[in-house]
């Protein structure tokens, strides 16, 4: 374990209690601007999409659904195209100072799924959904957690390539032509961005669920009382 | 366990971690009304500052089979204040201004002399949707050199009979597929799709691809940009 652990001592009472240091500053400044970026990038592009809320032809047009203008960033198409177009370098920066301090640094080994963390999938799917005994913690991140977070960057680079690929489908006709060409590059990124919001909603949940000490351990890096032991 | 500290030292460095987090208030600036609009244009500015950069002058625009064209009547038409100007073709002609040699009113006779091209090219648009259409013409840089434009000037500025107008980069302007289009689908421009002459670019934005074109000038200065663009859609919008 690279994780930094420290022993508190309550000055009045004596009592010892245990802290980590789990995500380190780059990490925790990237993971809450992409989390801003994200949302900007997610409401206007949803403001994107009412302007032709389709994926088939235009004529003649049948609309997939209407999303309410309400939940979405912009106000009108011009506007949300200023965000998105704002927003998507802020993202793309944060991503790539992200992936390059994991690799650098060494901390992707917190991150990253790889086989050796296969058979512990199933076992942890278990205890989730209820039926099964809680796996012993090994490491900062279970299995599934890796497995969560490995696919959200990887859907995060594809947002990105898809995304590109939209925008310039001829510069980068070769990206748009992996996917189909510009009409599928589009759904591609829409999808994705599903896959994203599918991504984001579990991520909450279990933030809520892991309570408070290790929501704040995303903003000073320090968890208390982490489960490491046990 | 690496070190012992009293909770109170703990307290003093999670605060202090905790300061490091505040330059993601900074986004914040996003939303102060004031400083919103400028930021938003920034952004853009900058989009479209890359988007030069990504255009590559010899690099050309998919074209297609004729078994994957649009059929004519599901070619979508985008007017935006008039389905027709009313243009008289007896008396149309495109007025040429600004850094040329050869200034003046041009026929679509004159024009129709330089050599025609026919394409199969993808039409996107900033709504989404995307057609592919067959059009025919002659290269814009053909009728640049034409008219004797001086190449190293900024922008090709065009107005049109629907009080339309839009300003090309030059580099677009020269490139090969950029096309004056007096043809599509093999018959003359339709009315509707912006005859007598209209510009094709497949390698831009739909709302870039002017209609109705009655003005060209080749120029360094623009005193407005486009009818879209002038409302908050960017400038450049290469494909």
């Amino acid at each position: 374990m690279s994780t930094q652990a420290i022993a508190i001592e309550n000055a009045k009472t004596g009592e010892v209690s245990e802290a980590v240091y789990e995500h380190p500053f780059i990490v925790r400044l990237c993971h809450w601007v992409n989390a801003v970026a994200l949302f900007v990038m997610i409401g206007s592009g949803l403001q994107i999409f009412r302007a032709f809320p389709s994926f088939g032809a235009k004529i003649p047009q049948k609309d997939l659904f209407n999303w309410p203008e309400s939940f979405a960033i912009g106000g009108w198409l011009g506007g949300a195209l200023q965000w998105h177009l704002t927003f998507m370098w802020i993202y793309i920066a944060t991503g790539l100072v992200y992936i390059g301090y994991e690799i650098f640094s060494g901390n992707y080994k917190q991150v990253l799924f790889v086989r050796r963390d296969l058979p512990g999938v199933w076992p942890m799917a278990r205890y989730y959904f209820f039926f099964g005994p809680k796996p012993p913690v090994r490491e900062a991140y279970n299995p599934l957690q890796k497995h969560a977070y490995t696919s959200a960057i990887g859907l995060g680079v594809l947002s990105v390539a898809t995304g590109f690929a939209v925008w310039k489908p001829v510069q980068f006709s070769w990206l748009a032509w992996t996917m189909g060409g510009f009409h599928w590059a589009r759904l591609w990124h829409f999808l994705i961005m599903w896959a994203i919001l599918a991504f984001v909603f579990v991520h909450l949940v279990m933030v809520v669920l892991h309570g408070w000490n290790n929501f704040v351990s995303m903003l000073t890096g320090w968890k208390k009382d982490p489960d490491l032991s046990k | 366990m690496n070190s012992r500290i009293s909770d109170k030292q703990f307290k003093r460095v999670s605060r202090r971690e905790l300061l490091k987090m505040t330059p993601v208030l900074a986004l914040g600036a996003f939303a102060i009304p004031t400083l919103q609009k400028p930021l938003l244009k920034a952004g853009l500015g900058f989009s479209d500052w890359a988007s030069a950069r990504m255009f590559r002058t010899g690099h050309l625009a998919p074209t297609f089979a004729d078994a994957e064209l649009t059929p004519f009547d599901k070619f979508p038409i985008n007017g935006y204040d008039v389905a027709d100007p009313g243009v008289d073709f007896d008396r149309w002609n495109l007025t040429v201004t600004g850094d040329v040699q050869k200034p003046g009113d041009y026929t679509l006779a004159q024009i129709r002399t330089l050599p025609t091209f026919n394409e199969n090219t993808r039409h996107v648009c900033v709504e989404g949707w995307d057609v592919i259409g067959n059009f025919g013409g002659v290269h814009l840089s053909d009728f640049l050199k034409m008219i004797g434009a001086d190449t190293k000037a900024r922008f090709v500025y065009v107005e049109c009979a629907d009080d339309y107008y839009e300003t090309l980069d030059m580099a677009t302007a020269l490139h090969p597929q950029t096309m004056l289009c007096f043809e599509m689908y093999g018959q003359p421009l339709t009315r509707k799709h912006g005859a007598p002459l209209r510009l094709t670019i497949p390698t831009k934005v739909g709302y870039k691809q002017a209609k109705y074109l009655t003005d060209l000038k080749v120029t360094n200065v623009v005193q407005r940009v486009g009818y879209w663009e002038d409302q908050g859609y960017s400038y450049f919008y290469g494909l």
